[in-house]
């Protein structure tokens, strides 16, 4: 077995409306029910859109704090979960579901241990 | 002048006409010169060097593959294999061939596997679990002799284990140019030179891509496993497009070598019946076999004299027709399926030219239906500039020149060979000249360029001598 980050990468901007959003969320819901049930799911989170996001970095002998997300980019790491899988399909498979149930894309990257 | 070509295989390698049908078994190696199975015993160094070449060419792939379901890793299975060829190249030139070099190189790897990871246990603990586990399944400790047997045996195991590793290399996790030098490393035994020049990327470039490719294989987990139901449509199309490269790198080598590489063909081959005996349902690979039967069946009419030799000018008494009336038969299977796709309609189209008893009786007509067909299906200039030629064909050079010259295909050096033979036919021999000029630039093997010269040379002197229009085939 291996651990895999599923990341959904959300465009930035003003949150879609509740009556959107709503369904979304009882799919994502149900998803991570369906993962905890088939002993699949680890860990996962829901982020706070990037421009809470804050970047601490070192230089020289400083540490400098600054507003914003890391990386400036259209969209951005809107929550993640990491999961138990087999192999990459097997992943792939419940990326797939991911992608389906928040109808954005996920990056499916495999954790090192 | 036209140039000797010098690098020309032997012709009884090039594919004389009563040797083009054997596919199965596989046809010796081309390059080796000496029959694997033909110096037995101590017969004398060069026979068994010449001998290990041509293993490792055939065998290379089939080794891997095995050594990969083994092992668990591809890279403990490349070095276990290029280990064994290091010992057969030690020992074969006193001993000789082996009976069975093949079994003896997948039984040397997995025994030398297993060693190294006895000693390096710890480090490798899963692979070596995997490699024990393999071996405890097995009834007893067998015998080196008793594994080739064993090994022999499950040639069907073995073809499994290629059709995994193809899926593996093939799995749309991994980028199409990845896919393609992995296939033709792991399964197709090229080397990474070879794989390089025909992709026109420097060596170093490829390396470090297969070298990715790996990585990301064992980091990722992509699994050695043959897709199952819902996931198979997706997980098919890289694969026959995959194979059908192989068959093209084969069929037209840009390698500067002999052109027709008749072992990469054969191996394309091999990989697709292999796929269209295991996926029988799936029309594409069925297409796919046919295109490439249909395609091998004028190997050598299209080579003869030096080649390339035009579908239009070739000797049709050279076709190979148990291979025609086989690609024909999976032809017709997929007209009574009436699933159309690119492969099928590709092989419809092949199978009207083997229809006809010579270039005149084409139906080209038919032909340009399917190549309209095929255009809906996969639009791209390339089979817009195959279906001018057909439109030549039925209503002239000018309108066909038209089309072509509205298609941007100016680094494709086909699309000025066919504008070259339009011009001449139109008459317009400089413009001609010129185009046949550009084609050379880009042509990228020895005897592409001869034939480009020969025409060119034609053409020159048509312009000096001949100022009327002659007839000119164009289909290739």
């Amino acid at each position: 077995m291996a651990q895999y980050l599923l990341s959904v990468y959300q465009p930035d901007g003003p949150a879609p409306a509740p009556e959107f959003l709503e369904p979304i969320m009882r799919d994502v819901e149900a998803l991570n029910r369906e993962m905890e049930e088939a002993g699949a799911w680890v860990f996962g989170a829901g982020l706070h859109p990037a421009e809470a996001a804050t970047v601490v970095r070192q230089q020289g002998s400083e540490v400098l704090i600054t507003d914003g997300p890391f990386a400036e980019a259209k969209e951005h790491l809107g929550g993640f979960t990491v999961i138990e899988a087999a192999d990459l399909d097997a992943a792939l498979g419940w990326a797939e579901k991911l992608a389906r149930a928040t109808t954005l894309p996920i990056e499916v990257r495999p954790v090192q241990h | 002048m036209v140039r000797e070509t010098g690098s020309r295989p032997p012709p009884e390698s090039a594919g004389a006409p009563e040797e083009a049908g054997q596919l199965e078994p596989e046809p010796p190696p081309e390059s080796a010169g000496t029959p694997e199975s033909a110096p037995q015993g101590p017969a004398g160094a060069p026979a068994a060097e010449a001998g290990i070449a041509g293993v490792f060419r055939k065998e290379y792939g089939r080794a891997v593959a095995v050594l990969t379901r083994v092992l668990g890793d591809i890279d403990a299975a490349e070095d276990a294999v290029q280990d064994a060829f290091t010992l057969a190249v030690r020992h074969w030139p006193s001993t000789g061939l082996p009976p069975s070099p093949a079994g003896w190189i997948i039984t040397t790897a997995r025994n030398r596997a297993t060693d190294r990871l006895r000693r390096e246990a710890g480090r490798g603990d899963k692979q070596l679990q995997a490699a024990q586990l393999q071996a405890a399944r097995s009834p007893a400790e067998p015998t080196p002799e008793e594994l080739v047997i064993t090994e022999l045996s499950r040639e069907g195991t073995v073809d499994d284990d290629r059709l995994r590793l193809m899926f593996t290399c093939c799995h749309p996790a991994l980028a199409t140019n990845a896919q393609v030098a992995l296939t033709l490393r792991l399964l197709g035994g090229l080397t990474t030179a070879e794989i390089a020049h025909a992709f026109l990327v420097p060596e170093t470039t490829l390396a470090q891509r297969l070298v990715r490719a790996k990585a990301k294989i064992r980091e990722a987990g992509i699994p050695y496993r043959v897709p199952h139901g819902a996931d198979l449509p997706a997980r098919l199309p890289p694969v026959l497009a995959v194979v059908y490269l192989i068959f093209n790198e084969g069929y037209s080598s840009s390698s500067g070598g002999p052109p027709i590489r008749a072992d990469l063909c054969a191996e394309a081959i091999r990989l697709g019946r292999l796929l269209a005996a295991l996926m029988p349902d799936e029309a594409e690979v069925k297409g796919l076999l046919a295109l490439m039967l249909l395609t091998e069946s004028r190997r050598a009419a299209r080579e003869a004299g030096g080649g390339p030799v035009l579908l239009a000018d070739q000797d049709r008494r050279l076709w190979d027709r148990a291979l025609i009336a086989e690609g024909q038969d999976l032809v017709r299977q997929c007209l009574r399926r009436n699933q159309p796709g690119p492969y099928q309609l590709q092989a419809a189209i092949s199978a009207v030219h083997s229809d006809a008893p010579d270039g005149g009786a084409t139906d080209w007509r038919q032909i340009l239906r399917l190549y309209d067909r095929l255009l809906e299906l996969a639009p791209g200039p390339v089979v817009a500039l195959n279906r001018a030629v057909a439109l030549a064909e039925l209503e002239g050079p000018e309108p066909a020149l038209r089309l072509v010259d509205a298609l941007g295909l100016e680094g494709y050096s086909p699309f000025h060979a066919v504008r070259a033979d339009f011009l001449a036919r139109l008459g317009r021999i400089d413009e001609a000249v010129a185009a046949y000029d550009a084609a050379l630039q880009l042509a990228g093997n020895a005897a592409d360029r001869t034939f480009l010269e020969s025409r060119l040379l034609e053409s020159r002197l048509r312009e000096t001598w001949l100022p009327e229009t002659g007839p000119g085939g164009a289909a290739r």
